[in-house]
């Protein structure tokens, strides 16, 4: 084989190589917009007008979650199954952020942390790496990250809207979570990089509920018999 | 587990903090969970040390046989180098062969970035080597085609049942297009060097065919541009350096060839060499 007739092979694979990345990339914007849209929804959660308004919110969620499935479903089919780490950066992302709205659903819903099957099947994925596209374990993780620190928000903006309760059960919730990373040991990746942040998200709920308690807002019984 | 809630809760100011960590004991479904990620995560970061840590043997092999490689040049019997070049390139073909098996069932693009240098400087040393032995760039199927390993298996309890006490199990390591690349990217700078030792040997015919070998490569990545990975693009700028250098070593041999006596040129371009060779080396 001559040398230009290597190099047309090779030139060959790499223009097949854009197409795909090209193609992954199209349905992925269209997957970033409906991630988009769900956060608008859920957003309003923070107004003190929307604490009523979390399980319709929540429906209106899941419905957008729908669309996310067939967006993703076609995703699946525009590169090999086998190759999904090849092109992972690409939803990288978006998966997290996803990983992050259903984790937030489910917690405004039942106040428990989501489980990484529970997220899959929100978002019409697999959990093993075997049965196809899958949800990693990291971006699982990173998107349970992202929501401490929307949970964080949500505690000094229930105080302003007048539940003082929100916070302390967040505040059991959160520390939670922090037991659980601590568990892992994380290496100098992006992963660490977010989870360096939680312990500002503990601090800042600690504070909120360090303020409730001082003017005696919080009650205690509740928060104990919480959990 | 107890000693870190206990460390937890000392840094709290809260009240409640107590009660708090109490609820977060290791029963709880949380943790437990945690607990799974945390052997999911530390399996995957073995797997992954390991790897680097066979690439990087892969590394410094390949570095070694193509230093072999140079030294052929001024060795009596070529031969009997190229041979141990075969032999080097066969331990670090062991060695790939621990790659496929720690990818075995793996999706290899997970952990590519633990292997690549590995594997690029074994293009590079596999490609130098046939390059001395043929004189034509060695096609991305010859290097797969050697990446094939067999591996007798330590039979299951099944399989002893049916008499067979031992299967052998066909491993395959697929070199990527872009690495290959990237190893072939790496070989001009080998070449290079090779020219200008071998005008230093006395040796007028190599630089010229080397020149004529170097722009065919330089063409195809002229070729690729810049569809290729980003790499390419670096590389590309110090293929284009070495080209330079070998023409213009061919230019000086066809000017000063042509005035000097063909007894003489060795010594004119041993002496030359002297010269260049410093600057050549921070390359």
């Amino acid at each position: 084989m001559s040398v230009t007739e290597m190099f047309s092979y090779i030139q060959g694979f790499l223009s097949a190589d854009q197409d795909v990345r090209e193609d992954i990339r199209k349905v992925v914007q269209t997957l970033e917009q409906t991630a988009r849209e769900i956060l608008t929804v859920l957003q309003s959660v923070h107004q003190p007008s929307g604490f009523k308004e979390i399980p319709s919110k929540c429906t209106k969620a899941r419905e957008l979650f729908c669309t996310v499935r067939t967006q993703i479903a076609d995703l699946k089919t525009k590169f090999p199954v086998e190759q999904y780490y090849r092109f992972h950066e690409h939803w990288r992302f978006v998966l997290q952020r996803l990983a992050f709205l259903a984790a937030f659903v489910v917690y405004l819903e039942t106040e428990t942390l989501v489980t990484r099957e529970e997220v899959a099947q929100i978002l019409g994925i697999e959990v093993v790496r075997e049965k196809g596209f899958h949800l990693d374990v990291e971006d699982y993780l990173a998107g349970v990250l992202i929501m401490a620190s929307e949970l964080s928000r949500l505690a000094v903006n229930s105080v302003t809207a007048g539940d003082y309760n929100r916070p302390l059960r967040i505040s059991n919730f959160i520390n939670e979570l922090d037991s659980g990373f601590r568990l892992l040991n994380l290496k100098n990746d992006p992963l660490r990089k977010r989870y360096d942040g939680l312990k500002y998200d503990v601090k800042k709920i600690e504070e909120v509920v360090y303020d409730l308690s001082i003017r005696g807002l919080a009650k205690e019984p509740e928060s104990v018999g919480d959990k | 587990m107890n000693k870190r809630d206990g460390e937890g809760s000392s840094r709290k100011n809260v009240d409640s903090a107590q009660e708090q960590d109490m609820s977060t004991n290791s029963s709880s479904s949380v943790i437990a969970a945690f607990r799974v990620f945390q052997q999911e995560l530390d399996t995957k970061h073995d797997k992954y040390e390991r790897l680097v840590k066979i690439s990087r043997d892969v590394t410094i092999e390949s570095k070694r046989t193509i230093f072999l490689l140079h030294r052929m040049t001024n060795v009596p019997d070529p031969e009997d180098v190229l041979n141990d070049a075969e032999v080097k390139l066969d331990g670090v073909r062991q060695k790939i062969g621990q790659i496929a098996e720690e990818l075995r069932g793996e999706d290899i693009f997970q952990f590519h970035r633990a292997f690549t240098p590995g594997i690029q400087e074994y293009v590079e040393a596999v490609s130098f080597l046939h390059y001395i032995r043929h004189r034509s760039l060695i096609s991305l199927e010859e290097i797969n085609a050697r990446l094939v390993f067999m591996r007798t298996e330590k039979a299951d309890a099944k399989g002893s049942a049916e008499g067979q006490p031992l299967g052998t199990q066909v491993l395959t390591f697929q070199v990527t297009p872009s690495d290959y690349l990237l190893g072939v990217a790496d070989l001009t700078g080998e070449l290079m060097r090779m020219c200008i030792s071998s005008v230093g040997n006395g040796d007028i015919d190599t630089p010229f065919q080397l020149s004529q070998f170097l722009r065919q490569i330089h063409d195809g990545f002229s070729y690729i541009g810049n569809t290729g990975p980003y790499e390419v693009s670096k590389k590309l700028h110090t293929l284009r350096q070495s080209l330079g250098k070998v023409e213009d070593a061919c230019y000086t041999l066809r000017v000063r060839g042509s005035e000097i006596p063909k007894h003489m040129l060795a010594d004119v371009f041993s002496s030359r060499t002297t010269l260049i060779d410093p600057e050549e080396g921070v390359v």
